[in-house]
């Protein structure tokens, strides 16, 4: 493999894995602040040990997710040289704006957090969860800005001396409404991941509670946690459908070869059919596509809302998009990724619901439930919306190939870049396939002990709580630790 | 004053922020096994740290973010120019931010000792390649005409570079250790003021030897009285630490590390990458920089968020400002893999 392919494996890698455990934190912290908050008005001990169970497993997935964060701040640099200083003017900004607006935020005062219980007075220290809360959000605020700079640039000239994009518009930038509809859409997304893990750990202890005869176990405790988890997912699944429709109506728009691939709509059409089951050549030829199963018109109305408008397919586009930018390069991206990442996306979002309307019916009315199957599936429900947020950015970033800064059909021609032209020159293909294997090896082993860590810690179960022993600000007594 | 020379100040400051916060990080984090002989000793050292050492480290992803908006070339020549040794920083980084979280979750001796080693290694390695680092930027190194770094990797491990190394890491070592005589009581206190005096003797020669070589080879004439400043506070700690004064200790080592900070910026001025191979390619605060816009743009995000960043910071450090001794060290908290009793 030459030194881009390992490049573009090497950013797909590390990304996708920072990004399995930060959709947890930025949904988690929330919940873990909603909880504290609950306990904090009403007195109730439930929700403190609920706060410092679904706490624990919020600082076990934060640390991994802040490691690997770190890789990402100077991944650009290191194998993307040439893309950064293409797009520096414009994409530095919200990166920079991100730690020191965000990433300040959240670390200083998730270590408040930590240590500060019985020493801090409580509204303080109820005040720092939230404040992580922010952080954690606003950060997927700036990211996401530069990302969708990338899909859809704007707020920014060509100068052709310097053959560098140059930022003429700070508040284009930070309000594209590209990055208008990937926030909530993104935000949503991380509510259904928080959710469903809140309402999968507590459904299965609701189970083993009730199974061994602890009903009052499981209604005081883990009943309510149920229902948390489960209003937030339906909530968060509305949030993600909806906004996942302005986000591809735009996507249309914006990047019609990334919708045409992720049909495999290889010829334009009046009143294109949404295709459920496809097959074809493997080697990424539209030629040898097949619609196996569609429902007619459907994708027509989700792009324009009318069943029988026209979407051009990717042959046209590719035709299009030579005549604009130069003949030797394919400009539509790998047919069978963005088709069935697109899918899988869609699909596993939906497992989750599932888990929440059978939740909430065995546990209607004050009930709580015993069944097993309902334990098996509050598990198995945990992974499914992790999943589709991969295939989710899976879809996103391999449907915008072989671009890494996607031409604006309605901007600056010269505003775009090839994937292709942004690696690093200086650095060889050895180099990147060592770091490549060091993160790969690394983020394994790390990956196989955060799993341990949350499987051991989940099945504990909430803590006993012991009331606290002086008052709010303790300058005596022994420091609530965590290390 | 020109926004770029503005902004190289800027990253000045934000790098002497990570340097002198997480310098202390580092330099407990390699003392933890030295100056913690038991498991409750240990804790203590970790402990000084625990609530500030991820917010310290945010200092790293703000000035790298920062370099990326106000010089993207200087960003895109850097990291991809230093790639190996940044991506052993990024691993030390990785292991030791995972560790500080992990390494209480499992009661077990030997889960505690692979985390702990863990932490040593995400300490000594960016103090020793932090000092490689920034002494080849300001050494020069071989970059061509088109900004790219043609130097490979044996090269940064030259001798001026490698003092650079030996400088940040005794830098680190005593700053850690004067921090932990600050921040605690007891054996650990007694221990780490001893260690610190000791320590800071041979960090003045060594680092006194780097300052003075790199003022002679690549400074200006103003920097001498940064290479003053810098030898008096190394001097002060020497004479502090013997006294174990251990405010003006703590005090001078940062003034110290911010010394050496300004002494490699200043030398680097109007630079910001000099180039071996010809000083024409050398990359600028000109060449190397955004637009006057982005500068703008910039500037006022860094003034409205800088200074709440340092009084939230700064109000962490008064809210954990207690001393912190063996008898503050609870009982452990953590589960062990064994299935424990039964709770429902």
């Amino acid at each position: 493999m030459n030194a881009l392919e390992l490049a573009r494996w090497q950013f797909g890698i590390t990304t996708i894995y920072h990004f399995v455990l930060v959709p947890l934190t930025i949904g988690l912290t929330p919940l873990v602040a909603i909880m504290q908050t609950v306990w904090y008005r009403t007195g109730n001990e439930t929700w403190l040990r609920l706060t410092k169970f679904f706490g624990k497993l919020l600082l076990i997935n934060f640390a991994l997710g802040v490691a690997t964060g770190i890789v990402q701040e100077f991944q650009f640099g290191m194998a993307w040289s040439e893309y950064s200083r293409f797009v520096g003017d414009v994409f530095g900004a919200p990166l920079a704006m991100e730690a020191l607006a965000a990433f300040f935020i959240e670390s200083t005062f998730l270590g408040l957090w930590i240590f500060g219980w019985e020493r801090l007075p409580k509204k303080i220290h109820l005040a720092t969860i939230w404040l992580v809360a922010i952080g954690t959000n606003l950060s997927a605020y700036f990211i996401l800005a530069a990302n969708s700079w990338m899909q859809h640039p704007v707020g920014t000239t060509y100068n052709a001396q310097t053959g560098r994009a140059e930022m003429t518009d700070i508040g284009a930038v930070l309000s594209n409404p590209t990055l208008l509809s990937a926030f909530p859409h993104t935000i949503a997304t991380s509510f259904l991941v928080a959710g469903t893990f809140v309402a999968g750990i507590a459904g299965w202890w609701m189970v083993r509670a009730v199974r061994a005869k602890n009903e009052s176990l499981a209604r005081s405790l883990y009943r309510p946690a149920v229902l948390l988890g489960v209003v937030v997912m339906l909530v968060a699944g509305i949030g993600v459908t909806l906004s996942g429709d302005t986000q591809a109506k735009l996507m249309f728009q914006q990047q019609p070869m990334k919708m045409a691939a992720a049909e495999a709509l290889c010829v334009s059409e009046d009143g294109a059919s949404f295709s459920i089951l496809a097959i074809g050549n493997l080697a990424n030829d539209c030629a040898g596509v097949r619609h196996v199963i569609s429902v007619p018109g459907l994708t027509s109305f989700l792009a324009n809302g009318d069943f029988s408008s026209h979407l051009d397919g990717v042959t046209e586009i590719q035709q299009r998009d030579e005549q604009r930018f130069g003949s030797e390069v394919n400009y539509s991206p790998n047919l069978a990724v963005t088709y069935w990442s697109f899918r899988l996306m869609i699909g596993l979002g939906a497992g989750s619901a599932a888990l929440a309307l059978l939740a909430l019916w065995l546990t209607r009315k004050g009930r709580v439930t015993g069944n097993k199957w309902f334990a098996r599936l509050a598990l198995g429900a945990i992974p499914t919306p992790f999943l589709a947020a991969s295939f989710g950015w899976l879809f996103t970033e391999m449907g915008r190939q072989p671009w890494v800064v996607a031409p604006n059909p309605t901007g600056i021609d010269e505003i775009r870049l090839l994937t292709a032209r942004g690696v690093s020159t200086s650095v060889s293909a050895g180099t990147i396939l060592t770091s490549m294997i060091v993160f790969t090896v690394l983020y394994a082993a790390l990956g196989v002990v955060w799993f341990r860590l949350i499987a051991r810690y989940a099945r504990e179960g909430a803590p006993e709580t012991a009331p606290p022993a002086t008052t709010d600000e303790s300058e005596t007594g022994p420091l609530s630790f965590a290390y | 004053m020109e926004l770029t020379t503005v902004w190289f100040v800027l990253i000045a400051i934000l790098w002497t922020g990570y340097l002198v916060l997480e310098g202390f990080d580092f330099g407990v984090g390699m003392l933890i096994p030295i100056i913690g002989r038991d498991d409750a000793e240990r804790r203590v050292v970790i402990n000084t740290i625990g609530p500030v050492w991820d917010g310290n480290e945010v200092w790293l992803l703000t000035a790298g973010g920062a370099t990326f908006a106000a010089f993207p070339e200087w960003y895109a020549t850097l990291f991809s120019g230093f790639y190996l040794p940044l991506l052993l920083i990024l691993v030390a980084l990785i292991v030791r931010a995972v560790a500080f979280e992990y390494r209480g979750k499992i009661n077990s001796p030997a889960w505690r000792a692979r985390w702990d080693a863990g932490i040593g290694l995400g300490s000594w390695l960016p103090s020793i390649l932090w000092g490689v680092a920034f002494a080849n930027i300001v050494r020069g190194v071989a970059i061509n005409a088109d900004a790219q770094y043609t130097g490979g990797f044996w090269a940064l491990l030259n001798p001026y570079a490698l003092l650079g190394g030996l400088t940040t890491l005794l830098l680190f070592l005593t700053h850690g250790a004067v921090f932990l005589a600050l921040k605690t009581d007891g054996t650990v206190r007694a221990r780490a003021g001893a260690l610190a005096a000791k320590l800071s003797i041979t960090t003045l020669v060594v680092a006194g030897g780097f300052a003075v070589w790199t003022q002679v080879a690549y400074s200006v004439t103003w920097t001498w009285a940064v290479v003053a400043v810098a030898a008096l506070a190394l001097l002060g700690v020497v004479v502090a630490t013997s006294r174990r004064r251990e405010g003006w200790a703590f005090a001078l080592s940062a003034l110290a590390i911010l010394a050496a900070v300004v002494l490699i910026f200043g030398s680097l001025y109007p630079d910001v990458m000099p180039s071996t191979t010809d000083p024409a390619f050398s990359l600028t605060v000109t060449n190397a920089s955004s637009t006057h816009y982005t500068l703008t743009v910039m500037t006022w995000v860094a003034v409205v968020l800088t200074p709440v960043v340092l009084a939230y910071q700064a109000w962490t450090y008064w809210v954990f400002r207690k001393r912190i001794s063996t008898a503050d060290i609870p009982a452990h908290t953590g589960l062990t893999f064994e299935r424990s009793r039964e709770r429902a």
